[in-house]
């Protein structure tokens, strides 16, 4: 880790992805052939809505250096309202990683339909960009030193 | 954990000594709804099988934790410190509870025990309120700005409990420091079963108080004040620092805040924390509080003090139908002796009965206003001016 610089830092990034929008569209990205940076692992989810605040803060605990959250867009869901509650929760997720000071570039709420590969080899491209700018996370567990505490 | 550890902690809360009387499941305000939930039972399969049977039961995670079978054993049986031990257990070999809120609140606590990053939590503090970065007294805010970010949807607002902290501190003369990194106390990690995390957090919150020199450390959350006062003894031995429940503090100044104080014309009823009283055994200093104020009537409801019910959930976990019934029978108990406000000391069960006067199970015409003690005393004191 203290070796690494930032011309060479791989970012790792977790991507959220529902079953039956977004998670399509990256394989629509994937059949036309479309070229993005190798840095995102996606988890498909059934839904965006299943995605809690705490699946996104633990992934900055275990050493995600951004995590995207993507679903269907509104009035898309499979499950009529599962992307609404994405967006309510999107925004208690937004307000408690703002108190613990994460870098507001290393997570985005976005929706992706699936027929825009384009759409999601764009974006990709862009958060890996600015989750390069922002360099890497300094919330992962590894980086943590031991307090040592005088006994009194 | 080897099982003799296990089998040491049997001994310290005195399991052995159970005399199977059903005291305690018939106390328990989880077996009242829920049948199959019985401490007897488990406690009669810790004694008469290996212990560690019972920490892959998932009832170990059914308990509230409240202590109340400890305040009915004949045989002093100390149920839920051996819930406590016995969760670290089931944790260890994988049974984990459910929790709540999709587990946002215990990733928070984790990431508080790990991130190197400086938090930004300070921004509760308005202009108004007076806080200081070195003194005698300090004041551990605990996770309200975290609860006020995630609870937005139950109109609760717990960062009011501190802001109204500071507010009474400074009509008394007193500029808290705040410290603007402060972690998780480490509570509800302890009380699930990661042992390892909260130390981290101790430590953690320990240094940093330690370095800011105070003395005495105030707290407005029973949760807080427990963890502090007990379980981080337990991990570094003298603190260094006294650490106060803040009702404790105001009790002995109260006449000197009772003349600035306006009327409130409000009929309360007061929710004893578990954490609170029967735990750490304050009764009588929120209760002297509340009778400071000029205009407020105060109903005692029939289980108070030792024998007060919880709030239905503790730690964020296990929240479900029995819980939601343990809070409407609050509620509905305090509508029931004429109260219109239910008083609580603990910002947990604030929102707990904030959350559960959201659903449809309480009738409007039944509906009491919740409100946090602190909060009580800081609109009197406003209402002077």
């Amino acid at each position: 880790m203290a070796t690494e610089t930032k011309a060479e830092f791989k970012p790792k990034i977790l991507v959220f992805a529902c079953n039956w929008c977004s998670y399509a569209g990256a394989d629509n990205a994937g059949v036309n052939r479309m070229q993005y940076p190798p840095d995102i692992r996606v988890i498909r989810t059934m839904c965006s809505g299943r995605v809690s605040p705490g699946h996104v803060i633990d992934a900055f605990r275990m050493g995600a250096d951004g995590v995207l959250w993507s679903g269907c867009h509104f009035g898309d869901c499979h499950y009529i309202f599962g992307n609404y509650e994405a967006e309510k929760n999107y925004k208690k997720l937004e307000q408690m990683l703002k108190l613990m000071g994460v870098d507001h570039r290393r997570f985005r709420l976005e929706w992706v339909s699936a027929a825009e590969g384009n759409k999601w080899a764009a974006l990709i491209k862009e958060f890996v960009e600015d989750i390069k700018a922002a360099g890497p996370s300094p919330h992962k567990q590894n980086g943590t030193k031991p307090v040592e505490l005088p006994v009194i | 954990m080897a099982d003799a550890q296990l089998h040491k902690k049997l001994v310290l809360t005195n399991a052995f000594r159970c005399l199977e009387c059903g005291k305690c499941t018939a106390t328990c305000p989880i077996s009242r709804y829920n049948g199959s939930y019985s401490p007897r039972r488990l406690i009669g399969r810790m004694i008469s099988q290996d212990p560690a049977n019972v920490a892959l039961d998932p009832a170990v995670w059914t308990c509230l934790t409240c202590g109340l079978c400890n305040t009915r054993c004949p045989s002093d049986v100390k149920y839920s410190i051996l819930t406590k031990e016995l969760r670290a257990e089931a944790a260890r070999l994988q049974n984990l509870p459910t929790i709540t809120h999709g587990g946002a609140l215990q990733a928070t606590m984790r990431l508080h025990a790990t991130s190197e990053q400086p938090q930004d939590r300070m921004g509760w503090v308005t202009d108004d309120l007076k806080v200081a970065e070195k003194g005698e007294w300090g004041y551990f805010v605990g996770c309200l700005p975290y609860y006020e970010a995630f609870f937005s949807d139950i109109d609760a607002n717990p960062i009011k409990i501190a802001q109204s902290v500071v507010r009474v501190l400074n009509e008394l003369g007193i500029e808290p420091v705040v410290m603007k990194d402060e972690r998780c106390c480490g509570h509800d990690l302890l009380w699930g079963g990661d042992v390892k995390t909260f130390k981290m957090l101790a430590e953690r919150n320990v240094k940093m108080i330690r370095e800011t020199g105070v003395k005495k450390i105030l707290t407005a959350c029973p949760e807080c004040y427990r963890t502090l006062e007990v379980d981080y003894r337990e991990v570094v031995g003298k603190l260094g620092f006294e650490v106060i429940y803040i009702t404790e503090f105001l009790a002995d100044v109260s006449a000197q805040l009772a003349e600035k104080m306006g009327e409130i014309k409000q009929t309360v009823s007061y929710q004893d924390p578990c954490r609170l009283g029967r735990q750490m055994g304050i009764y009588d200093s929120p209760r002297k509080m509340l009778n400071i104020v000029p205009g407020l009537e105060f109903k005692e409801q029939a289980k108070h003090g030792v024998g007060a019910i919880c709030c239905g959930t503790s730690s964020w976990q296990n929240c479900d139908a029995t819980s939601k019934r343990i809070q409407t029978d609050r509620l509905l108990g305090a509508k029931a002796v004429g109260a219109d406000t239910l008083v609580t000391s603990c910002p947990k069960c604030y929102i707990h009965f904030k959350c559960a006067l959201q659903g449809e199970s309480i009738p409007e015409d039944q509906k009491v206003e919740v409100k946090d003690l602190i909060v009580i005393l800081a609109e009197a004191l406003n209402g002077k001016k």
